[in-house]
């Protein structure tokens, strides 16, 4: 039977063996993944930039995969969340905590006042406006180089040791700092399983399955596209906040259409509407990028034939065909 | 006339463009009754319809439901009055599974944006989606995803998820179109059995099949109310054989 493995995700359906227990538990098993991770890949400054990727993806996935809404300006709501972290840390010598929770909520203001706007539009015309307003969001935070640094970027977002539950963490150790920044993506993936799993989470299936009907049946469609979109953008301020700390810099690229424009290809290549799938595509995407770009400067034209390769066999995506399979 | 009147129109119109789809149409529709609307194909049945529940804005004139004014609301607000639709071709959430069709359905009364709790903690909307596939006959349907149905059961389907917003009046825009005649028949049954507790309006272009169901029928030519009245007077009627008689014979 081919059901696509978005619908394989709801809970509602009764149990079939290992595969149903394995979606139920869907967030322990990717948590797992991403926690084994840094033990494969020797690389752990880039394995901690992936848990980043991953989860500005993920953020989009959303919307993207599970609402069936395409953004072009979520470098936006990811940059947002990247500066006002930073500038809490930086600027205001916030602790870190502080510029997280400042970083989530810039991610969702900045979703809100451009989904607001964009929210009218469909379809290409939706991805569009929001390209056109993250553009906006770009030349503000460019121009205002008093606070972001303009061009050069913001720096000095050093943050050394991260208290949490009263232990001291050195954060300027590659693994400890991995595991950080894990911990907080791990309590994304359970946040947004739960979402999915909730009532909310079968509105959004049904708005994306028929939103005739969905209308029809009572449901506010324009509500709920400005709902998943600000949800959306609490995700990516988060994945933003921790790329600043990640990173101790936020440059101005971070705002760039270009930045848009990785996590739609990063969601194609994992998987769009799966779980797991934003991560894979993340992964895959540094990981080439970082592995090709050793050999030669010419990597974004590997890259970019890779990336069209798995488009072409692999047409929903690495972890999405690979879910597919297991399903027969 | 002092029948309870569930919806009325006053003169509603509706134009593409140039083109007049309805002009003027004013009519009222009892409460737990089956109506009928009829006539030829591209009469404006359907634009009349979609007036009717809020797909459509109409060009001109109101529309009344329960003695409101209800022009020009959003449609979703006319699902959360108890105005429900089907559609005229299968509308289904096709990946969903039967039951979380009309499950999702349902819940869509009583919430949208509770983003915490699991949806399977909501039990009375688990059993409302059961008692409903029970009623249109697909209990054993119920974790088939909706696009893997047969024809017929996507058209029960769709009732029963109309049927789980629990509708004061429910729309149903060509219900049995494209049915084989023994599916036909389940779902007229079903359809007369639903009219014990609600007011149905029907869209129907098959004069026959409409004529023994229906208490009333009102009857659409060219965008116009060429006739409304009971199954005897609109038999009888000439004008309406003569226009049915110019489209398929008799
Ligand atoms: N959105 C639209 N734009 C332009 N013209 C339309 C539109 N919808 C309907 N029409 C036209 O209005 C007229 C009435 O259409 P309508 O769908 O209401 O007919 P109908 O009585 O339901 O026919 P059928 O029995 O085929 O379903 C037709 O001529 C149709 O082409
Ligand atoms: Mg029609």
């Amino acid at each position: 039977m081919t059901v696509d493995n978005v619908v394989a995700l709801r809970p509602s359906e009764p149990a079939r063996g290992w595969l149903s227990l394995a979606r139920r538990r869907r967030a322990w098993l990717a948590s797992l993944l991403l926690i084994l991770f840094p033990l494969i890949v020797p690389f752990k400054a880039l394995a901690a930039q992936i848990l980043v990727y991953g989860l500005y993806a993920l953020g989009l996935n959303l919307l993207f995969g599970y609402l069936g809404l395409l953004s072009f300006g979520h470098a936006a709501l990811f940059g947002v969340g990247a500066y006002f972290c930073g500038i809490a840390v930086a600027t205001f010598g916030l602790p870190w905590w502080a510029g997280i929770g400042l970083g989530i909520f810039g991610g969702t203001l900045a979703a809100a006042l451009i989904g607001a706007l964009a929210i009218r539009t469909r379809g290409i015309y939706f991805a569009m406006v929001t390209l056109a307003l993250a553009q906006c969001v770009y030349y503000l935070f460019y121009e205002e180089a008093g606070w972001t640094g303009g061009e050069s970027g913001l720096t000095g977002v050093d943050v050394k040791t991260i208290d949490l539950f009263g232990v001291s963490f050195n954060f300027v150790d590659p693994l400890v700092h991995y595991y950080v920044i894990c911990a907080f993506v791990v309590a994304a993936l359970f946040a947004l399983s739960r979402i999915l799993a909730s009532p909310f989470g079968a509105v959004i299936e049904g708005v994306r399955e028929n939103e005739a009907r969905a209308r029809a049946s009572g449901i506010d469609v324009s509500r709920v596209r400005l709902v998943t979109f600000i949800v959306s953008g609490a995700f990516c301020g988060l994945a933003g906040a921790l790329l600043s700390l990640n990173l101790s810099i936020v440059s101005i690229e971070t705002l760039n259409y270009e930045t848009s424009g990785l996590a739609v290809m990063m969601c194609l290549l994992g998987g769009m509407g799966t779980f797991f799938g934003p991560f894979v595509g993340a992964a895959l995407f540094l990981l080439l990028e970082n592995i090709v770009s050793l050999y030669t400067v010419h990597w974004q034209l590997i890259v970019g034939a890779a990336f069209v390769a798995c488009v072409l066999f692999f047409p929903r995506g690495v972890w999405g065909t690979l879910m597919q399979g297991l399903e027969k | 006339m002092t029948a309870d009147v569930i919806l009325r129109t006053r003169d509603v119109a509706k134009r593409f463009g140039k083109f007049n789809a309805l002009n003027g149409v004013s009519a009222e529709f009892r409460r737990n009754v089956i109506t009928s609307i009829i006539g030829p194909n591209g009469a404006g049945k359907s634009t009349y319809f979609n007036l009717l529940c809020g797909v459509l804005r109409p060009s001109s004139g109101t529309v009344e439901f329960e003695g409101r004014d209800v022009t020009g609301m959003p449609q979703h607000r006319f699902a959360h009055m108890g105005v429900v639709k089907s559609y005229q071709i299968t509308t289904v959430f096709p990946q969903l599974c039967a039951h979380e069709n009309v499950r999702l359905a349902a819940q869509a009364r009583v919430t949208t944006f509770d983003m915490w709790r699991p949806r399977a903690s909501l039990k009375s909307l688990i059993e409302t989606a059961d008692r409903v596939l029970e009623r249109v006959g697909l209990a054993d349907r119920r974790d088939r995803p909706a696009g893997l149905l047969a024809h017929g059961e996507q058209r029960a389907l769709e009732i029963g998820i109309a049927l789980a917003s629990e509708p004061k009046l429910l729309l149903l825009d060509e219900p049995t179109a494209g049915m084989s005649p023994q599916e036909t028949r389940e779902v007229m049954d079903l359809i007369v059995s639903l009219a014990a507790e609600r007011t149905i309006i029907l869209v129907e272009h098959k004069m026959k099949l409409v004529l023994g169901v229906s208490e009333r029928l009102i009857v659409l030519h060219h965008g116009e109310l060429l006739a409304e009245g009971a199954p005897d007077d609109i038999r009888r009627n000439e004008t309406v054989k003569r226009v049915y008689l110019g489209h398929r014979g008799h």
